[in-house]
């Protein structure tokens, strides 16, 4: 069993249900020490947390197809949260569907492993192909709105996540310890965890806002005490998932950290365009989908690219 | 028994997996029957997210209302509505003044079914609400004791409008009103379903679709 996956990222998933068991039991003892306080949005959020880890533990741990397709659903969901949200023509609803059908083709790239096609399908085909279908239908009443919103969507949702199974079919060989599914496993995992750093570090210390146009929540210690942690926890995984030495992880470490707050405040700027608060009820406590993994939208790429660099 | 297979394996998917549901209040929905479920019409798949809303158990007993001179177009088309959606088929033009065009409805209410009715009539132009018809109000005064529960939803008109049959996938709201009865008055009646529709409309934010 889990014979594609070597020891360190079985370990990997053992340290982040210890992660979660010990939330649910601070939980809990907050529920018993203040009765009369509301933890529901908490308990809400690790409810969730747990439904999400466990959906990502078993789609890696059965294998390689079942890893990749899981990154594909996670971009079938988020296109469909983006499309749901922003303003859509009528015309388009045939451009729509093109946009849709890229995902599993893209995807089927990575599980070929054709890099040339994955890296320029999205944003060389699909950015011609759609618009030539859009003049097809021939309305031209907001075309460009129409366009540029549409491939956006596609680059963020698609492009950028599919990144992250790309990981899955890097050589063995120059990952020894881990292989693709450790390089995953340290992206998402430092992602995640700097999203959860940051919004402590925030509200135990924060008082300078850092970007209050945008997210009238985010501050300065949030975000440095956020990207230390990351960074320092960076290092300690790194012999443990990556080919990365000393220095390489701390430069991963801050770069994780940097570009998930982007990403975060990225998503945000969206949503105040449109006014909402959330991008959609998929996962209680949390939001939506795009709530989830708006940091990992700019992580997934910027990271690929950094250990493609460096070691393949 | 083939209903519940087609559900399983084709409409749960199918709504839950591919569409997804928003769905608000999903405790104010009836328990049992007999009950109406009311709610605005602009794609085939209204009915269906109606009735996925409900567990499996519940198929026996949720009857949509739908038009004859629709759905008994070819004997393909009824076999399905009758069999598999288990529709109670409503004659629009009736010929006949002795005729009770609300007799199966009326049926069904006795029996403890839950009917889900449409009030636009047909599923008009995509995202737009048309004017409801007063059919939905003789039954309600016939059946004073009947929760009437209303129903918006949103989105399902992007997903799969009237007269497309490509279906491209949108999160749909479905956003369920507190229970109403017969008030005693039929432009009441009415007045009192539209505003509560529009009131559960407002509760949501819809991007602009043209």
């Amino acid at each position: 069993m889990f014979s594609h996956l070597h020891p360190p990222v079985l370990y990997g998933f053992g340290g982040i249900v210890g992660v979660l068991v010990f939330a649910s039991t601070i939980v809990l003892i907050l529920k018993r020490q203040h009765p009369e306080k509301s933890y529901v949005e908490l308990s809400q959020r690790i409810n969730s947390w747990w439904i999400m880890v466990g959906i990502f533990s078993i789609a890696i741990l059965l294998s390689r197809t079942t890893s990749i397709i899981f990154f594909a659903f996670v971009s079938f969901l988020a296109l469909k949260e983006y499309f749901s949200l922003i303003p859509t023509r009528r015309a388009d609803r045939r451009v729509l569907f093109w946009a849709y059908a890229a995902i599993p083709i893209q995807y089927y790239w990575v599980h070929l492993e054709w890099y040339g096609m994955f890296i320029i399908f999205i944003p060389v085909f699909l950015f011609l192909f759609l618009p030539m279908r859009m003049v097809i239908i021939g309305e031209t009443k907001d075309f460009l709105r129409a366009a540029g919103t549409l491939h956006w969507g596609l680059m963020v949702m698609v492009f950028s996540i599919s990144h992250a199974a790309f990981f899955l079919v890097l050589s063995e060989e120059q990952n020894p310890v881990a292989g693709g599914a450790g390089l995953v496993l340290y992206l998402i995992f430092l992602t995640q965890f700097n999203d959860v750093a940051q919004y402590v570090w925030g509200k135990l210390t924060g008082r300078l806002k850092i970007i209050p146009k945008v997210s009238p929540n985010k501050t300065w210690e949030g975000f440095l005490g956020g990207l230390a942690t990351t960074t320092t926890l960076a290092a300690t995984l790194a012999p443990h998932l990556t080919p990365l030495s000393l220095p390489e992880s701390l430069c991963a470490g801050v770069l994780i950290g940097c570009s998930g707050f982007i990403g975060d405040v990225t998503m945000s700027a969206l949503k105040r365009d449109i006014g909402v608060k959330d991008s959609g009820g998929l996962l209680p406590g949390h939001g939506g989908i795009l709530d989830r993994i708006d940091s990992l939208t700019f992580t997934a790429p910027l990271f690929f690219h950094y250990i493609y660099y460096l070691h393949y | 028994m083939l209903q519940q297979l087609f559900f399983l394996i084709v409409v749960r998917p199918l709504i839950l997996i591919v569409l997804g549901l928003n769905v608000r209040h999903r405790d104010r929905l009836p328990a049992q029957g007999p009950a109406i479920l009311v709610s605005n019409h602009n794609s085939h798949l209204d009915t269906l997210v109606l009735m996925t809303l409900f567990p499996n158990r519940f198929l026996p007993i949720l009857r949509p209302v739908a038009a004859r001179d629709y759905f008994f177009r070819n004997r393909l088309l009824a076999w399905f509505a009758l069999n598999i959606i288990r529709i109670i088929p409503l004659e629009r033009q009736i010929a006949d003044r002795t005729q009770d065009p609300l007799a199966g409805c009326t049926d069904a209410l006795r029996n403890g079914d839950i009917l889900i009715l449409f009030p636009e009539g047909s599923r008009g132009d995509p995202e737009e609400m048309g004017t409801f018809k007063t059919g939905i109000a003789h039954l309600a005064k016939r059946h004073p004791d009947v929760p009437i529960t209303p129903v918006f939803l949103h989105g399902l008109g992007k997903a799969l409008p009237k007269g497309e049959a490509l279906l491209v996938p949108f999160f749909c709201d479905v956003f369920v009103g507190e229970p109403l009865r017969w008030n005693g008055n039929k432009g009441a009646f009415m007045a009192m379903l539209e505003h509560t529709v529009t009131l559960l409309a407002e509760e949501g934010y819809r991007p602009t679709w043209e």
